[in-house]
């Protein structure tokens, strides 16, 4: 009898940290925040933006963070692209540093290494659970953490680059490595969905692509200014699905006039449908070990995903010496077009010329990014449209090359005739 | 009378809430070719069509209702003179360009357009867009250069001075280019004449019935110690979206005023806007506030801290409540503090909060309100969103 008093007060205690480990999960009461999955239950818009900031902000007050973001400088860099830049000299110095091999995109998953197992209980804003066909969300600000149901944690990010700026880690006990995988991209997804907000973006970054941490999350945070990537025009290359005429297809295009090469994934009939496509392409990445960047927009309904190549260049020592200088390791924000510097001198002088200069380092090139393509659109099985582009539609598409880079939507009726399409 | 009328129909609300009962029927005798925007409404769809537009473009007034405007445009549409458009919206500016719009047919066809924010005159906020479109007659031989692409700027200080004189000298000097087509389709004179009558009477037929409310609004944004920058409406986090009791005041006046006060603060102390933009919120202190909790407000604010306390507050009728008052510094894009924020809950409202705590709403009015400003001062007027976000 004594015996189990004796096991059932440890267990009590956990590790004594209050971490997120098993033991004191198991043990543990966070709040926890349930999602509705079914698409027709009542929206209560920005409820769980409303949650998320007021956690945040309560997390500002404790004093959990390394440095307050919002002090930090940012402007938009004068041009067509409206490159954002940051001047946070705080980030650099007290961030983590990377512990593992660069030139692999899987690796397993080390536990002696830093992972969010051992994050403390504190900078956890709560769990998000997937509450399936439930009339709608709702939150609990505690709630007993049930192991059984693969805890999904939304985490502060002690070095944010922006206010709210979060992480999201899938079923966090289960220890899964930095790696796409369906179930994954489908808890982001319904993550931007739920947070009902534009301003909302969440991002990826694969190992080689500047993921500092081997344990499956992803970053989220709130910018009110719409990212330069958002901005650039995108074209529609090919259509995954077509299977009735009640059905939207999911879409795929390629990015135009942008200093990094990437395809965007949108629409499709449902969010699975979308998750589908994407984490086929991911995979298919993963397997090639081409590192990667995807970043997720407009409320979950825009996926840009970037392939890269910095980390080999830098380790070839093709980079130059003036790019090294400004630290700048880009991974998914800074290919979007937020770019955090931690030198006053390159926040003073950031120019879009230099700006646009970094991130096309970061691009494949045209003939890697083609054959890249063809992997990806193997893996999810299309083949690209053998619809023609107008010849005036490609002059226009040149001449833009010069001016705004803005997304023209293009009047529907223009891409959905004589699109090859292959289940 | 259209027997279809439904007083929960969103698009008429949009107009008559805002300005009177009869501003629709005032709206339906103009004669011009126009469009009204609403950007507080997700999509910044359209909440009028004028009868001339709905003859000129082919569509039923259903079809473009709750639509956004982007629903006529096609291949042919500058892409230029769009984007124009957009940064317009984003900074509530004028703007005039050449635009190709499509008819319901298809058929395209060119406008000058011209577009303008209503502004309410006292505090400077956005209630809706007009949009005129004048029909461009063509004219061979002129001895301008035809300017399919209409590469005009939006005229910041034009809406001050008045859109006309600068704006249109630019519009010309852009349309000496010759186009590809060799085509002549440039705005002349009349058509610009016709765009600023319709902005008139569009302006007076919002004012009309007004006496009532006392709302005054045109096409220009005041300035003075009493107005509030401008803070765009279009977005959920923007100030507008967010439906809890807050005000913004600015530490850099004299005096600390309130620059910006949210409709449910306005409903909760029963004031108007007016009456207290421009005022420092010690307005709502009486006999019972407790001085203790005051010096503990300006002591956070000496060290530019937040600080939480419960105070007894006063409404405009002079009744009191437990205000549970949270006040933090708000830093924009600069990194610097640009204001305070003041959210007040009244205690006895305690059972509306959906189960959260008291605590965590301020903190989320606080949340929202920092997103919204840190990209204040990106451009002098406001956050930087799209209008034409989906």
């Amino acid at each position: 009898m004594s015996n189990y008093q004796e096991e059932v007060s440890t267990e009590a205690v956990g590790c004594g940290r209050n971490c997120l480990g098993k033991f004191c999960l198991h043990v543990s009461n966070l709040p926890l925040y349930t999602f509705s999955s079914d698409q027709n239950s009542t929206k209560s818009e920005s409820f769980l933006s409303e949650l998320l900031l007021a956690q945040w902000e309560e997390r500002m007050r404790q004093g959990l963070f390394r440095y307050d973001v919002t002090a930090c400088e940012t402007k938009v860099i004068p041009g067509s692209q409206g490159f954002i830049a940051q001047l946070n000299e705080g980030r650099h110095l007290k961030k983590r540093p990377t512990e593992f091999r660069v030139d692999q995109v899987l690796q397993p998953f080390d536990p002696a290494k830093f992972n969010f197992t051992k994050v403390g209980q504190e900078e956890v804003l709560f769990q998000f659970q997937n509450g399936g066909t439930i009339n709608k969300s709702y939150f609990l600000e505690t709630a007993r953490v049930d192991p059984a149901m693969a805890p999904n944690i939304v985490a502060i990010n002690v070095s944010p680059i922006e206010y709210g700026h979060v992480l999201l880690i899938p079923r966090v006990l289960d220890c899964v490595p930095q790696q796409i995988d369906q179930d994954g991209i489908l808890l982001a997804l319904h993550m931007a969905a739920e947070a009902s907000n534009p301003c909302f973006r969440l991002g990826y970054n694969s190992l080689g692509a500047f993921a500092t941490i081997n344990h499956l999350h992803f970053q989220a945070y709130y910018l009110n200014i719409q990212l330069p990537v958002e901005k650039a025009q995108i074209e529609m290359i090919t259509q995954r699905g077509l299977r009735s005429e009640s059905e939207k297809s999911v879409k795929v295009s390629r990015l135009m006039n942008y200093p990094v090469r990437g395809l965007v994934f949108s629409e499709g009939n449902t969010v699975g449908d979308l998750a589908d496509v994407v984490s086929k392409a991911c995979i298919c990445l993963q397997q090639n070990n081409i590192p990667f960047n995807v970043l997720i927009s407009d409320r979950g309904r825009q996926i840009y995903l970037f392939p890269q190549c910095y980390a080999e260049k830098q380790a070839l020592r093709e980079v130059s010496q003036e790019l090294l200088n400004t630290q700048v390791n880009p991974a998914v924000w800074e290919i979007s077009g937020h770019i955090v510097l931690k030198r006053r001198k390159d926040y003073d002088e950031a120019s879009e010329a230099s700006a646009w200069r970094l991130l096309a380092e970061v691009s494949l090139s045209e003939e890697r990014f083609e054959e890249v393509k063809e992997y990806i659109f193997a893996a999810i099985g299309v083949v690209e449209s053998k619809f023609e582009v107008n010849n005036q539609e490609k002059e226009r598409a040149e001449e833009e090359a010069m001016l705004d880079g803005n997304m023209f939507e293009p009047v529907a009726s223009h891409f959905q005739e004589g699109c090859l399409v292959v289940e | 009378m259209d027997t279809s009328r439904s007083d929960s129909d969103p698009f008429r609300l949009s107009l008559t809430s805002r300005y009177s009962d009869w501003v629709l029927e005032a709206l339906e005798e103009l004669s011009d070719c126009f469009l009204i925007t609403d950007p507080a409404i997700s999509g910044h769809p359209i909440v009028f069509a004028s009868q001339s537009f709905l003859s000129m473009s082919g569509y039923s007034k259903s079809e473009i209702l709750g639509r956004n405007p982007r629903l006529f445009q096609g291949p042919e549409t500058d892409r230029g003179s769009v984007s124009q458009i957009r940064e317009a919206v984003r900074t509530r500016q004028s703007v005039q360009v050449n635009l190709v719009n499509y008819r319901k047919d298809g058929t395209p066809h060119q406008v000058l357009f011209h577009m303008s924010p209503v502004f309410v005159e006292e505090d400077g906020s956005v209630l809706h867009f007009f949009a005129i479109q004048v029909p461009i007659v063509r004219r061979p031989g002129t001895q301008h250069g035809a300017c399919s692409k209409g590469l005009l700027r939006g005229c910041r200080d034009e809406v001050r001075k008045g859109c006309d004189a600068h704006a249109q000298k630019v519009f010309d000097n852009v349309c000496n280019r010759v186009s590809e087509e060799g085509e002549t389709c440039m705005a002349g004179e009349l058509e610009r004449e016709r765009a600023l009558n319709a902005s008139n009477s569009i302006i007076s037929a919002l004012n009309r019935y007004n006496n009532f409310t006392g709302l005054v609004v045109s096409t220009k944004q005041c300035c003075g110690p009493r107005t509030i920058p401008a803070f765009s409406s279009c977005l959920n986090l923007s100030l507008g979206g967010i439906n809890k009791s807050f005000v913004l005041s600015d530490p850099h006046l004299p005096g600390m005023p309130i620059v910006y006060a949210s409709d449910a603060f306005l409903s909760l102390t029963g004031y108007s806007r007016c009456e207290v933009l421009g005022r420092n919120s010690k307005f709502l202190n009486g006999p019972g506030t407790c001085s203790k909790a005051l010096q503990e407000i300006n002591k956070s604010i000496s060290a530019e801290k937040s600080c939480t306390l419960r105070l007894l507050n006063y409404r405009k009728d002079g009744s009191s409540f437990w205000n549970l008052f949270h006040i933090s510094p708000v830093r924009n894009a600069t990194g610097k503090i640009a204001y305070y924020i003041g959210v007040i809950l009244d205690e006895a409202s305690k059972g509306e909060l959906n189960g959260i705590s008291p605590e965590m709403l301020q903190f989320g009015t606080v949340g929202a309100v920092k997103v919204a400003v840190r990209s204040l001062s990106f451009s002098s007027s406001g956050p930087s969103w799209s209008s034409n976000s989906r």
